[in-house]
């Protein structure tokens, strides 16, 4: 029983650097805009699709994986442009519903351009899995890991260190006090729809050649990733990744210990129990925005 | 007579769907301090959001040195050389003092980030306590600390033009004396003219050259402090028997 703990924290891990991306993306869009992206997934799944894509074009991987990234990054301007940002000022739960609009749409796009077979992505590095601490980690595993650790690095530089970054802070903190220096929200909110797309890309990239990647996979991807930013509080992006890595573990041990079918259902209870008992999310985060 | 710098003709405005301002007539001269007083509801901040684009005209025109800045949006008003610190003063709870100070210079930033670097020092050299204070969150501080920091946000900007909504609210005297004092100041080395609202009359008169009585959104009377304090409605409905102007 014990024996298998590493394995599972292994592979929790793994997935739950995904995770913490998708989340991350979740709370940048939501800090800003106060909107509640349910297209957050689908930005994964086009990543993921349009770089296979790419590499079946012989195209280098890492100049697919790039490609890709900057289509979704513009397809997240897009969806900011198009989609949400003519309906700014309504009701947030109308801005939610035009985000689940987007993502069916995608979804459907995705299914006619790619049709329901799965994509394969080859390991970044191929090779034999790693042995560590007793449990067995996959090359690409490494690379999800570190690419994470080092996208959420730099995200966090680039908002605690530089004053564009205070800026987009600034915004979710208090938007009119921004256009009073010269920052435009709705330029702010164009960014963080563009940089989660990025953030969303990268996650589904990295993890095909391990899950493969399909039309639909945005939905499960989207909903773990939001999921963990609100056990994050939704407004804290540092919580928000360690509810990644939580989600991650939990999904893991489920699988694991219980019956496999059962993780996801089980992350949705962990879910209402964190709804039911601390509506701020159990890492103590930032104040929700008044609807 | 100076030509006027900001010139405000026939301004209607409304907030939300009430409107506020009914045709309001306006200038401002450079280097002068203009104090707006009036009544509560009279439409004293609406005036000074109207002028920094928060609320858009509904009618009228507002000049900048003769530039119609008429419709702009607030983030485009600031550039072009007018700055608003806002009622209630709109710190950002989770930023630092100098991270409010740098963005105050947000909209030269991207060209002269080391300009605004440096700029840093000009708000801390009027109220050195930013400087203390440097590290500290805005929601941390007291509420004349915030208001330093509204101004000295207000001034990174490097307007021509200053808009100060009720400075003095909640603050002791000490405060308030320090920012009029720092306000004389910069009108006097850099020639900033700053249009100010307030509702401690007494304060507003004292500080300002030229004072304008607002009563439900319009401009009832304007005129020197001195000229204000001869007519003799104003004495009664603003200052009480007895005052004098100080100095």
């Amino acid at each position: 029983m014990l024996a298998l703990l590493p394995q599972l924290l292994l592979t929790g891990i793994t997935i739950g650097s995904i995770y913490a991306l998708i989340a991350l993306g979740f709370v940048l869009i939501y800090g800003v805009t106060g909107i509640l992206n349910f297209a957050q997934g689908e930005f994964s799944m086009l990543g993921a699709l349009v770089c296979a894509t790419l590499l079946a074009w012989h195209l280098p991987l890492a100049t697919a994986a790039l490609i890709s990234v900057a289509a979704t990054c513009v397809l997240g301007a897009l969806t900011e442009r198009l989609a949400v940002e003519p309906a700014f000022g309504a009701h947030p739960l109308t801005l939610i519903i035009i985000t689940f609009g987007v993502s069916m749409a995608l979804r459907g796009l995705a299914l006619m351009l790619w049709g329901a077979d799965p994509y394969a992505l080859p390991e970044f590095t191929p090779g034999p899995p790693l042995v560590l601490l007793g449990g067995v980690l996959v090359r690409q595993a490494v690379w999800a890991i570190g690419l994470s650790v080092a996208v959420v690095g730099a995200l966090f530089t680039f908002f605690v260190r530089t004053v564009p970054g205070a800026a987009v802070r600034a915004c979710a903190d208090n938007a009119f006090a921004c256009r009073l220096v010269g920052i435009s929200p709705r330029r702010v909110s164009l960014a963080a729809f563009t940089l989660s797309a990025a953030l969303g890309a990268v996650a589904g990239i990295v993890i095909t050649p391990i899950t493969g990647a399909t039309y639909d996979m945005g939905l499960g991807l989207g909903l773990k990733g939001f999921v963990a930013a609100v056990i994050g509080g939704l407004g804290n992006a540092p919580a928000a990744v360690v509810g990644g890595y939580l989600v991650g573990i939990i999904e893991s041990l489920a699988t694991g210990y219980l019956v496999p079918g059962y993780a996801g259902a089980i992350t949705f209870l962990v879910l209402l129990a964190v709804l039911f008992l601390q509506r701020e999310g159990v890492l103590h985060g930032a104040q929700r925005r008044q609807a | 007579m100076t030509a006027s710098l900001l010139q405000v003709s026939g301004l209607v405005a409304r907030r939300g769907s009430v409107e506020v301002l009914h045709g309001i007539d306006l200038e401002a001269r450079p280097g002068e301090i203009l104090a707006i007083i009036g009544p509560n509801g009279a439409g004293k901040s609406t005036l000074l959001g109207a002028i920094a684009g928060v609320y858009p005209a509904r009618a009228g025109r507002i000049t900048l040195a003769g530039r119609p800045i008429t419709g702009l949006p607030a983030e485009a008003v600031v550039r072009l050389g007018i700055s608003l610190v806002p009622e209630r003063r709109q710190v950002w709870s989770g930023l630092t003092v100098r991270e409010h100070l740098l963005l105050g210079g947000y909209h030269r930033y991207w060209r002269h980030r080391s300009e605004v670097r440096a700029d840093v020092a000009l708000p801390q050299g009027i109220f050195p306590r930013l400087l203390d204070l440097d590290r500290r969150l805005g929601g941390s501080l007291s509420g004349g600390e915030q208001q330093m920091l509204a101004i000295g946000r207000g001034l990174m900007a490097r307007p021509r033009i200053l808009l100060l909504d009720e400075p003095s609210l909640g603050l002791g005297p000490l405060i308030v004396r320090e920012i009029v004092h720092a306000l004389d100041r910069l009108r006097r080395a850099e020639g900033l003219t700053v249009i100010l609202v307030e509702q401690n009359v007494k304060a507003a008169m004292a500080t300002a050259d030229r004072v304008a009585v607002m009563e439900r959104g319009r401009i009832v009377l304007r005129g020197t402090p001195a000229e204000l304090l001869a007519h003799p409605g104003i004495k009664a409905a603003y200052l009480g028997k007895g005052y004098e102007i100080a100095g």
